[in-house]
This record gives C-alpha cells, sequence and structure tokens, in this order.
C-alpha cells in the first residue's frame, strides 16, 4: 500500500538523476545518491553463539576485527563498535533482514532495529576519490592503511560518516545522517570540483 | 591535536572524542545514605594535577564506547589506555 | 621606470630573459623572475622600505628570508590585498603591486616620525604608566594609540579566491629542504616510507642557494638538484615547496600553508586553490629548519643599508644584485668572511672589517686581506650615519671588558654595513614540540637538548654550521627516523664530502659600546619591527621586570609579527648582563605557532558560505521551503519559523497559525525531536533511574512525560516516552538536546551501570514526525487512517497506536504541546514529504494551515509549558518550576534526585518560574528582561528574576510572560516591576497557565 506513494530519496530535490552521466568514462571522480539502501542496526555482545545466529540469518558472520565489513549476496555487515554493527541490505529488504535477525536472535539480549530511513548513503569513487576525502576526514586513508573491505566512523567536513571502501579503485559508500546528507554533498561536491566530478545513476 | 587510541578503534584524531573529566569517581550506591558533604564531594570536587591524569573520554565521533586514559597534564604524553572498568596501570 | 642599476649582469638564479614589471609605493620598477620583491627593490637601488612601528624611523631591507624585521609590505589591492607580507619573502610576479605598512602619508615624509624624536620619553613601558589613569578615559587613548599604531589594512571585501584543507598522515616529516632536509628525505624516503619534504622557498636547497658552497667537488647546487630529482622519484615521497611549516602541535601533528598561487598573482589558473593547510600526522619528525644570523646590538643599527650579511651574500650570489657599492663589515666571527669575498667578487668595495674580536686570524680572513680590505680586529662600530640610506659609520677600539671604548672615533664612508653575530638555531618548531632548548657557550647560542616528541633536529637548526656536519646529521637524522617508523635498519647513507674552511666562534659582544648620548642604547635596537632597544631592555630590569617574559610583555620584545625572529636572542643575552644572571639561567620566550603569519583565508578553507555550518534538513523541508517558509535556527537544523502569505508581517502570520490551531487545524514539521528506541529486559530500570517520575505503571500503548535531571538536580532535558513492547521504549527528547541526551544515556549505561541490559539506537531522522493540532484533528486522521479506533475512550490522551496514514505504514502518538486534541504521526522519513502532502490534501476543507516553531512557541507559553533551555539554564530544577508533581516520593534514587535535597536546592528564595500579566495587556515584554525588586533612577537596580518567554497571545488577546522570579510560587497575586530602557513596566504575578488551565481540550 505503502509503495503506492512516492517514496522520496534524501537528495531527490537535487535532481541528480537528470545530471548523471551514463558513462562516466575517465572521470576521476564520480558522486552518486545509492537511494533506499536498507539498514539494519545490530547490537548485541559477539558471543560465539550470537555470531552464530546472525551468520544463520544473514549468510555470513558479521566481522569482530574493528573497522571492518564483511557481505554476501548483496548484504553487508559494517563493524561499528565492540557490540554494534551496521547490516545493509538491498533496497525494500531491511525489513525481511531485521525479522531474520530478530528470529535467529530470539532468545539473546540484542536489539535489531531498522534504520533503513535515517541515513543517506553517497557514493564516491574514481582515481582522485581519495583525494577528495582527504580534504575533510582525518583518517589515514592511504593504501596501506585502509583499503577495500574497510570501513569506519569518523568525521568528513562537519558531518559523522562511516566510510566504507568497497573497491581499491578506489570507491566508497558514504554513510550518513539524513539530516546532513544536503550538506556532505554540496560539500563534496565543492571538494570535487577541482578534479571534474561526474554525477552518475546510483 | 592529541592522537588517541581508542581501546576498539586504533589511533584517531583528538577531534573525534570527547573528554568526560576525572575517571574513577563512581557514583555512590546509595545516594541517599549520603552526607550532604560527601555528596557534594562527589558532584564538584575533582583533582586538577600537574603531571598524571586519569581521565574518561569517549569515542563520540567512532565507535561511541567510553574508555580511560592516562595522561600527563604537562606534556600530554598518555601513557596509557584502558577500558572502562579496568584497574589503572600499577594499581591493583 | 626605474633601472636594475644594482643588477649583476651574470650569475644568480633569476631569469634575466623573463622581466616583471611591478609598483612600489607607486613607482614603477622591474625586475626578473627568480626575484623577491626584496632583491627586486635592491636591484633598483631601494633600501628604504617601511618605517617602523612605534618611532617610525626609517627602515630597510635587513635579510634574505622569513625573520624580517622591516621591509613588511601591503601586498595588492582591493579584495585580494595582504598586509604584513615579508619583502623578503614576496615572489615577484608580473604585475604586482606593494606598499610600505606602517607610514603615512609616504614612506620618505612620515608623519608619525615624530614619535622618533619623542623617543625620549616613550621608553617601554611608556603606555602602561601614561595611560592609566584616569581608566575611564582609556578608551578613548586606546582607539588613538590604535589608529596610530597597527600595520597594514586588512581587505574590506569577501576573499575571492579558494583555499584548501588536506589531512594527510606520513612515516616522517622533513622540515625544511637545506643540505640537512634533503639529506633527510632522502635517507628515509630510500627505505619506503611515507615522506613529507616541506620547505617554504620556492625552491629547494635552503641557504645553500645564497652561498657559493661545495659538495662532492662540484657545486653544491647540482647536489641539490640531484636529490631532489631522486626525491621526486620515489612514490611515497611527496615534495611541498612553498610550503612552510608553520605549527607544531601535540603528538606530532603539524600544520603546513603550502602557497599555490601567490606567486603568479593574476596569472594563477582560477579555480587552483590559491593555497593548501596541510594538517599533516607524523610517526617522526626531522626538523632541518636552519639558523637566522644574529644581528649586533650597536648605535644606529638600524639604519637603511645595515643589513645581515648572510643576507647580503644570498643577495650577490643567489639574486645577482649588488646591495651597496662600498661596504664596512661588523662581525663577531669568522663567517662574515665568506660573504665579505663573495661581495668582493661581485664588485662591491670592501671598505673594512670592523671585528669586535682583537686579533682574527685564519686562512678566510687572510684571504679577505688578501683583496685589499682592512680588518680591523678589536673595533666596533659605535654611530652610523645617514637617515635614509648609511653614508658612513664610525668605529672606535672596544677595551678588554669590551663594556666600553678607547681612543678617537675614525669615520669609513660606506653605503651598506654587513653585521654578523653569529647564528641562533631556528629552534621555533622545536620549542613548539616542548623540547628544551640549552643555551651552549662555546657557539653562543641557544641549541636543542632534550625532545619531547618523536622529533630529532639536524643541521644549523641543531647547531651544526659546516655544511659537512649538516650532510651527516640529515642522513642520520633521516634513517633514524624511518628506523622508528617502521622502515629500515637505521643505517645512514654516507655524508659526500663538503670541504670548508675552519671557522672560528664567535665573541659573542651582547651590546656593542658607544659613546655620548649613545652610550645609553637608546638607539641600538634589538627589536626592530617594535623598536625595542637596550635601553629599553635595561629599564625593564631596572623596574623589575627582570624575568624573560616579563621582559617581554613589558618592552613588546618579540611581540610584532616577527615574533622576534632576529631580535629575540640578543634581547635575553642583554637582560642576562644587566641583572648579572646566566643566559642559560635567563631561558628563552615561549616560541608559540605560527611561525610566520598565517592569513584567514586558509585557515577558514573552504568552511564558509554555505559550507560554513551543515545545515540540518528535514525530509519535509523542501515543501517548507517552496512554500515560503521562513526559517529559524534551532541547533543546526532548518525549521519552519513561520509561513507568511503575501504581504504578511511574521505577527500576523503567527497568530493566523495560532488561531488555526485553536480554532480548526494545524500541522507542524516535528521531525526533529530526539528519538532513542530502547530495547532491553532492563529497559524500565533505565528510565526509573534517568526519570525523575515512576515508570513501572506505563502500560504498552501508552506515552508519559518525563524530566531528566543532571546529577546536581538542575533540569537536564524532557520529553515524552511511549513503550512500544515489553522490553521496548521509544523515547523522545528536546531537538536541541538530542545528541546530548543520547550520549549521555550511553555514558551512564557504559561506565556506572554496565550491568543492565539495554541498548540505545538513535532513530531521531528514521522517522519524519508531522503533527496534527486543533479541534478537527480527530476528524482528519478518520478519514486517513481506517486501521485505528480513534475514540476517546480506544485512544485516548497520552497513548499511542500502530496504524496506516494515508496508506503508509505509521506510530501515531497522541500527545500534545498546544493544549489541543493533537496526534503526531510518525513514519520512516522517505515517506515523511508524501504523509504531509496527504495531510495537507485532506485537511484543505478544515483550513488545515502549517505552522512553524513562533507559533508552537507561543501556543505552548499559552498552556505554560516549558522548554528546556528556554525557561530554564542549567540552574533550575523541577521544584522551582513548580513541578514537584513529577518529581517521584517513592523512588529511593534516580539522577538528581540527592541534589534535590541538598539545602541550597530546597531553599525558598530561589528563583521559581511564575507568569506574568502586564497591565498594560498591550505590552509584550522583551524576553531576559529583568525584573527588579527596587526601582531606581538608573541601573544597578536590585535584580529579583527575569522574564524566559514573553508572547502575544491571540487567544487571550493580551500578552503574556513566563518569568523566574525570587521566591516566585509564594507571590502569586503581587505586583513587580520589569525595568526596560527608558521605562518600567508593572506586571501581575500569576501561575504560569493562561490558557484552558484544566486542559479539558486537549483531552477532548
Amino acid at each position: 500500500m505503502a509503495e503506492a506513494y512516492l517514496r522520496q530519496g534524501v537528495l531527490d530535490h537535487l535532481h541528480l538523476d537528470a545530471r548523471a552521466v551514463r558513462e562516466p568514462g575517465e572521470a576521476r571522480v564520480a558522486l552518486c545518491e545509492r537511494r533506499f539502501v536498507g539498514k539494519v542496526s545490530l547490537r548485541g555482545r559477539p558471543t560465539k553463539r550470537f555470531l552464530a545466529a546472525v551468520g544463520q540469518a544473514l549468510g555470513f558472520e558479521p566481522p569482530v576485527a574493528a573497522n571492518t565489513a564483511a557481505g554476501k549476496g548483496g548484504r553487508a555487515a559494517l563493524w561499528l563498535g565492540p557490540d554494534e554493527w551496521l547490516v545493509v541490505t538491498p533496497p525494500g529488504s531491511a525489513g525481511e533482514t531485521a525479522e531474520a535477525l530478530r528470529a535467529a536472535l530470539k532468545l539473546q539480549h540484542c536489539a535489531v532495529t531498522e534504520i533503513s530511513d535515517g541515513r543517506a548513503v553517497i557514493g564516491l569513487s574514481g582515481a582522485r576519490a581519495r583525494e577528495v576525502l582527504m580534504k575533510g576526514c582525518p583518517l589515514d586513508l592511504h593504501a596501506r592503511a585502509f583499503k577495500a573491505g574497510h570501513c569506519a566512523q569518523s568525521t568528513l567536513a562537519k558531518a559523522l560518516v562511516i566510510l566504507h571502501q568497497t573497491s581499491d579503485q578506489p570507491a566508497y559508500d558514504i554513510y550518513v545522517e539524513r539530516s546532513f546528507a544536503d550538506y556532505l554533498w554540496a560539500w563534496l561536491e565543492d571538494a570535487a570540483a577541482e578534479y571534474g566530478p561526474a554525477i552518475v545513476q546510483g | 591535536m592529541f592522537l588517541i587510541e581508542c581501546p576498539w578503534c586504533g589511533p584517531r584524531d583528538e577531534s573525534e572524542f570527547d573528554c568526560g573529566g576525572e575517571a574513577h569517581i563512581e557514583r555512590p550506591a546509595d545516594p541517599a545514605e549520603l552526607s550532604d558533604e560527601a555528596w557534594a564531594d562527589y558532584l564538584f570536587m575533582r583533582t586538577n594535577p600537574k603531571g598524571r591524569h586519569r581521565e574518561r573520554w569517549v569515542h563520540a565521533c567512532g565507535c561511541r564506547r567510553w574508555f580511560n586514559i592516562e595522561r600527563d597534564t604537562v606534556s600530554h604524553r598518555i601513557t596509557a589506555v584502558y577500558r572502562m572498568g579496568r584497574k589503572p596501570p600499577g594499581r591493583r | 621606470m626605474g633601472v636594475q642599476r644594482q643588477r649583476l649582469a651574470e650569475g644568480g638564479r633569476i631569469d634575466r630573459g623573463h622581466s616583471l614589471d611591478f609598483t612600489f609605493n607607486g613607482k614603477r620598477y622591474t625586475g626578473y623572475a627568480g626575484d623577491t620583491l626584496a632583491s627586486a627593490l635592491l636591484a633598483n637601488g631601494v633600501m628604504l622600505v617601511g618605517r617602523s612601528f612605534k618611532f617610525h624611523r626609517p627602515r630597510g631591507i635587513l635579510s634574505a628570508g622569513a625573520e624580517e624585521p622591516n621591509a613588511l609590505v601591503q601586498l595588492g589591492a582591493g579584495a585580494r590585498s595582504e598586509p604584513n607580507l615579508r619583502a623578503t619573502q614576496v615572489e615577484l610576479f608580473d604585475g604586482l603591486e606593494a606598499a610600505s605598512v606602517n607610514c603615512w602619508p609616504s614612506v620618505r615624509f612620515d608623519i608619525g616620525a615624530i614619535g622618533d624624536r619623542l623617543s625620549r620619553i616613550l621608553p617601554a613601558g611608556f603606555y602602561y604608566k601614561t595611560f592609566m589613569w584616569p581608566a575611564r578615559l582609556w578608551p578613548r587613548y586606546e582607539s588613538l594609540i590604535r589608529g596610530a599604531a597597527g600595520l597594514g589594512r586588512a581587505p574590506e571585501a569577501a576573499d575571492p579566491d579558494r583555499y584548501e584543507k588536506r589531512h594527510v598522515h606520513c612515516d616522517v616529516l622533513v622540515a625544511g629542504g637545506g643540505p640537512a632536509g634533503l639529506a633527510a628525505a632522502l635517507a628515509a624516503g630510500r627505505t619506503g616510507a611515507r615522506v613529507i619534504l616541506a620547505d617554504e622557498q620556492n625552491e629547494f636547497g635552503g641557504a645553500l642557494l645564497g652561498l657559493r658552497a661545495t659538495i662532492k667537488r662540484g657545486r653544491a647546487l647540482g647536489w641539490v638538484a640531484d636529490a631532489v630529482a631522486e626525491l621526486a622519484a620515489l612514490d611515497e615521497v611527496r615534495l611541498l615547496k612553498r610550503g612552510m611549516v608553520f605549527g607544531y602541535y601535540d603528538h606530532d601533528y603539524l600544520g603546513v600553508v603550502e602557497r599555490v598561487t601567490d606567486h603568479l598573482g593574476p596569472a594563477a589558473e582560477p579555480g587552483t586553490p590559491r593555497q593548501i593547510l596541510w594538517k599533516v600526522r607524523a610517526k617522526q619528525v626531522v626538523l632541518a629548519t636552519g639558523a637566522h644570523e644574529r644581528p649586533l646590538v650597536f648605535a644606529d643599527n638600524d639604519r637603511p643599508g645595515v643589513m645581515l650579511a648572510s643576507a647580503a651574500q644570498a643577495y650577490v650570489n643567489r639574486y645577482a644584485v649588488k646591495p651597496g657599492e662600498r661596504v664596512v663589515f661588523f662581525t663577531a666571527h669568522d663567517g662574515a668572511y665568506q660573504a665579505a669575498l663573495d661581495l668582493a667578487d661581485a664588485g662591491v668595495r670592501i671598505a673594512a672589517v670592523v671585528d669586535l674580536r682583537p686579533g682574527p686570524e685564519g686562512r678566510l680572513i687572510n684571504k679577505v686581506r688578501g683583496r685589499g680590505a682592512e680588518v680591523i680586529g678589536g673595533h666596533a662600530i659605535v654611530a652610523v650615519h645617514g637617515a635614509r640610506r648609511v653614508s658612513g659609520v664610525e668605529i672606535m677600539r672596544l677595551d678588554y671588558t669590551a663594556n666600553g671604548v678607547l681612543g678617537a672615533p675614525r669615520r669609513i664612508r660606506c653605503d651598506l654595513v654587513c653585521m654578523s653575530g653569529g647564528w641562533n638555531p631556528a629552534l621555533h618548531l622545536f620549542s613548539q614540540s616542548r623540547g628544551k632548548p640549552r643555551f651552549d657557550p662555546e657557539q653562543a647560542c641557544f641549541v636543542p637538548a632534550e625532545s619531547a616528541r618523536a622529533v630529532r633536529s639536524a643541521g644549523a637548526c641543531n647547531g651544526a654550521f659546516r655544511l659537512a656536519d649538516c650532510l651527516a646529521q640529515g642522513f642520520a637524522a633521516g634513517a633514524a627516523a624511518a628506523r622508528d617508523a617502521g622502515f629500515g635498519d637505521g643505517e645512514p647513507p654516507a655524508a659526500p664530502k663538503a670541504p670548508e674552511p675552519e671557522s672560528a666562534p664567535p665573541r659573542p659582544v651582547w651590546r656593542v659600546p658607544s659613546i655620548g648620548a649613545k652610550a645609553r642604547g637608546n638607539k641600538h635596537f634589538v627589536d626592530f619591527q617594535n623598536d625595542v632597544t637596550a635601553a629599553d631592555v635595561a629599564l625593564a630590569a631596572r623596574e623589575g621586570y627582570d624575568s624573560v617574559e616579563h621582559l617581554k610583555r613589558y618592552t613588546t620584545a618579540g611581540m610584532g609579527t616577527d615574533q622576534g625572529k632576529t631580535g629575540n636572542v640578543n634581547a635575553l643575552a642583554i637582560l642576562a648582563q644587566v641583572t648579572g644572571a646566566e643566559i642559560s639561567d635567563v631561558g628563552t620566550t615561549t616560541f608559540r605557532p605560527p611561525y610566520t603569519p598565517v592569513g584567514f583565508g586558509v585557515l577558514a578553507g573552504r568552511c564558509i558560505g554555505k559550507l560554513w555550518e551543515p545545515a540540518r534538513l528535514t525530509a519535509i523541508h523542501q515543501w517548507h521551503r517552496a512554500n515560503g517558509a521562513v526559517f529559524e535556527d534551532v541547533g543546526q537544523w532548518k525549521r519552519p519559523w513561520y509561513y507568511p502569505r503575501e504581504g504578511e508581517s511574521m505577527d500576523a502570520a503567527v497568530r493566523r497559525e495560532c488561531a488555526a490551531v485553536r480554532t480548526s487545524l494545524g500541522i507542524v514539521d516535528a521531525s526533529t525531536l530526539g528519538k532513542i528506541d530502547i530495547q532491553g529486559p532492563d529497559a524500565l530500570e533505565l528510565l526509573n533511574r534517568v526519570y525523575t517520575n515512576a515508570w513501572d505503571t506505563l502500560e504498552i500503548g501508552r506515552c508519559r512525560y518525563g524530566l531528566m535531571l543532571g546529577e546536581d538536580g538542575m533540569v537536564f532535558d524532557d520529553g515524552v516516552t511511549s513503550r512500544l513492547g515489553k522490553n521496548h521504549y521509544h523515547m523522545t527528547t528536546t531537538t536541541g538536546g538530542a545528541a546530548r541526551v543520547f550520549a549521555w544515556l550511553e555514558e551512564w549505561l557504559q561506565t556506572e551501570w554496565p550491568s543492565l541490559k539495554v541498548y540505545l539506537t538513535s532513530v531521531t531522522t528514521q522517522w519524519a514526525v508531522v503533527a496534527v493540532a486543533g479541534p478537527n484533528a480527530r476528524r482528519l486522521l478518520a478519514e486517513l487512517c481506517r486501521d485505528i479506533d480513534l475514540s476517546r475512550a480506544a485512544f485516548p490522551f497520552m497513548s499511542w497506536r500502530e496504524g496506516t496514514v494515508a496508506g503508509i505504514p505509521a506510530r501515531v502518538f497522541r500527545v500534545s504541546f498546544s493544549g489541543e486534541v493533537a496526534y503526531e504521526i510518525n513514519v520512516q522519513s522517505s515517506h515523511g514529504l508524501a504523509l504531509w502532502q496527504a495531510l495537507m490534501a485532506a485537511g484543505a476543507k478544515y483550513g488545515v494551515t502549517p505552522y512553524g516553531t513562533e507559533a508552537m512557541h507561543v501556543l505552548r507559553a499559552e498552556k505554560g509549558y516549558i522548554v528546556v533551555g528556554h525557561d530554564t539554564d542549567g540552574s533550575v530544577t523541577p521544584l522551582d518550576l513548580g513541578m514537584g508533581w513529577i518529581v517521584s516520593a517513592k523512588k529511593r534514587d534516580f539522577i538528581g534526585r540527592r541534589s534535590l535535597i541538598r539545602p541550597g536546592i530546597a531553599r525558598s528564595d530561589r528563583k521559581q518560574l511564575v507568569g506574568l500579566l502586564t497591565e498594560d495587556p498591550r505590552e509584550v515584554l522583551p524576553e531576559g528582561a529583568q525584573i527588579v525588586s527596587e526601582v531606581r533612577p538608573e541601573p544597578p537596580m536590585p535584580m529579583a528574576g527575569h522574564v524566559t518567554s514573553s508572547y502575544w497571545s491571540p487567544a487571550l488577546g493580551r500578552s503574556i510572560a513566563m518569568a523566574l522570579l525570587q521566591g516566585g510560587l509564594a507571590r502569586r497575586g503581587e505586583t513587580v516591576t520589569i525595568s526596560l530602557a527608558g521605562k518600567n513596566v508593572r506586571a501581575e504575578v500569576t501561575e504560569p497557565r493562561f490558557y484552558d488551565p484544566e486542559g479539558e481540550r486537549l483531552r477532548g
């Protein structure tokens, strides 16, 4: 029923689709909004039992190593803290994932909370993507220190973000609280300006 | 700008953290039992040493975990980082 | 147009094929690519470039680098104009416009110079002594003094340039690209470590650029070129030329400003950042910052044409400029003799070398003698002739103490005096890193001692003044730094040979004696920029300001824009002499960043305009914008303040919005409320510990208002928490308190109550919240919601239901902040706009009216609902608010409870919340207005309280206010006076509830 209504992407007012290029080609920086990515906050002590139950629900165990992500079949779990993960799912499947997690963890102390709409996801990739981030992020993003499969919570400009490097191209998914997305997008586009950024389909 | 070793996330810039003041001040188990003086002492009185100081910090922009550090207030050298609930190094 | 009459026909690192036009003080000149403004001015025979700060004495170019105290210029005009740049560091570009600072109307005729004639009555501390009394006139003095002083002018238009910042991490940062720095970078870079080499100049080489030195039997600059080429080829080495390491902060965090396009002027490519602020976190640091030559403190040492010997040498060698035709060297050591040889080779006549040492001997000295120059040992310059340009000096024989002079003065004609008192290692960054300097009496300078950080010093900044030592120290420091960062074995590469003649250390004569009036030392300048003389230092010591930090503040020595790079060591050495102390005991003042001034533009970076501060937007923001909302900043949020119709004033809009809620239907975007999802078997226990009231009886489906206190008993936040399930609650907080409350709950859970099984998740932005309020709210909701029984009995006030609204899954909370029947509808944020639009469409028949925060505040004030942070200020308890009813008497403990029974908190004369009704109902009091307990003709008056909230109430047709009033709870019915500028207003003290006090409407 709800789907009959128009859901709004966080940055729809910027009409990014209309500005998007089909072939980013040689663009040194590419930017997009990934709309409606499903997100579930998962809290619980990473006991063997807990990890196994989550593994059963997701098809893979959430990572216990700090600042790393694990994933399979379009879903990923980003380590956010010693008892906290962000489970990322394809659009529209967060509810289902949350239910599966709740069912698997029924007898354990945990919290499974759907927060798909609480955060926006901005995709940033291209040969100069790292330089764009270096303009506002205090993390060491050098390839020796931060690579594909790494994630971290930090600040980017004046926003709190979760940074997830998805490939060594490099490419990043930047998770930001939705209310900050308009600001962060403006900041990113401005930061990327010197590299001639391309806006691409999310 | 300090470089603080979050016990969970590793070394990060001070800008990602908030300082929560002196560590190891436990909330009294039963405040109602306390005299006004003892309560005021818990509430307001803090040490302000020149030299080694144990204080609580939180990785506010990261994992949001609280932990303790031992810091020299003159040189700002951080001599220990330990998780909440643990005893400071060199103390039983 | 001027002619470059002082330019040498050949040599130097300038491009004679690339000439550049520029203007200085309105006059046109030419120079060459590779020039600095200073070298180009000297090439054109311009020595007089500015006026001193206090006495406005004519001043010339003293140095050839960052330490320049005199040649300060205002560069450019209009929005790009920049004050107080050192002409010695400004690279020349075509079309450059510069002007002297601190002189009016012109550098040659300067009105302020009258200060010089008055110098006898303008000693150190003059301002403190003269303008102390009467105190009330100080503001006037201050404006006069500030008008006469000041260096340059800040541009008034917005800076059109772009500035960038970059965070970068490295294994080894090398500060300084002279021989030691290059060697360090090579040694570290070859190990594969991530290395940054930053140097302030336009090319690497440091002091070698101004010398004719030899490395490995070749020109030293050939070695430099090879080193730079090798470094540039290493993947993990970053070379930052024009990169000034300006600050060394805690834990090896350093700031570097890279001047990317400053040297191009208008030719800079648009869009390229003008400057970049590099924020560097280094594992290891090598400082190779070189040394500054020390001036000698002698009578008239500030005359234009008195220059540092190494500067003259650099002008000749690097810029192919003769700074004079006939020079007298005045030196305390051998170093100046090589400079003399270089000048002689360039065709400058060496009139004499006056050496403070009685019998200077050695190969270098003999070479100078061999060039026909007279070397006069054991003598001193006692006076310099020429006001706007040196015309000659007078010298006399030193007595054996070096505190006095003997015999008759001898005059020597010259147009240039090159002085050299020895070298001061540039300890600025080392000292900023909390390293301790130590005085080395052998070399008569401060050198680095204990370091507090992962830092090593190499080369001249470490007291190594011989090239071979600089190279060896650089290689060793770079290799060791890399090893400590985890790269290589620390074994330094072999340093190349760099032959140099032996050189003897200086004879320190900190204050050169003179005769007659000049013996007093009030023309012996120590700090050129701030006009501090040897006499001032002595005066300060006499008046008791005998610690180096007091000396600095009393005389202002070292407080100019050059921070005393040339003057500080002389000042403290003279202080030591005057007080009979050892220099090592006097010590140095604290070096503070920045090393040289850094512009605001690069510090701000791109955090300007829209990017200055994040504007947080709700999911419905674009609708508000499209529909004319005026926004109010609430924290970082943009919230609709009111929605004016065409031509409607704010007052009228707010009245209309309030009336709609009271009579029919209003709608407000409440998405910014903080929301926390609480889950776990101990969730209830947590609520009981952090709220003042009891939560045990709250059933699933019900909501309750709660007040949180700090442990000090003061109101911290408030909000409604609802029970979603057995162990599941939904807490709301104030908009401004959302992050604070969430962090605070986490703090208690993690630090004091780790055994509580509770997880918190912030869901503030997961949910869009739209509140519909007013007598028609239920009717509207009934049309859009079929799966919730909205009847009064089934869905009472302070309960919540799950269902669908306009087909959207929703949680509907029946709570009210307006005093009317109201529902707060929560939907996932991506549906927020759709929900809002559906409510607007369906509500049209009821005249649904969007209302903003102003109307929201009026409506809540009519009901006497507090806003935390508006009616409270961190010093207000629930008892002060008359909200004792929400403080549980049964609970033995909750956060803040114990504080509520402290004697001071229980006092009855505390400021307490009351309502105020002004005698004149049209009078709307300003918020913050003071209630006075006694009316006097003018302030100060004894104050009894203040207005916290004040509005025109459309429902009551009169003004209403809330206030905190001493003992207010017991003063209902009394009349108080509020003192405003120009009038006193009387008001009656009431209950802070003005509209529907029984709450019948909201339960309806």
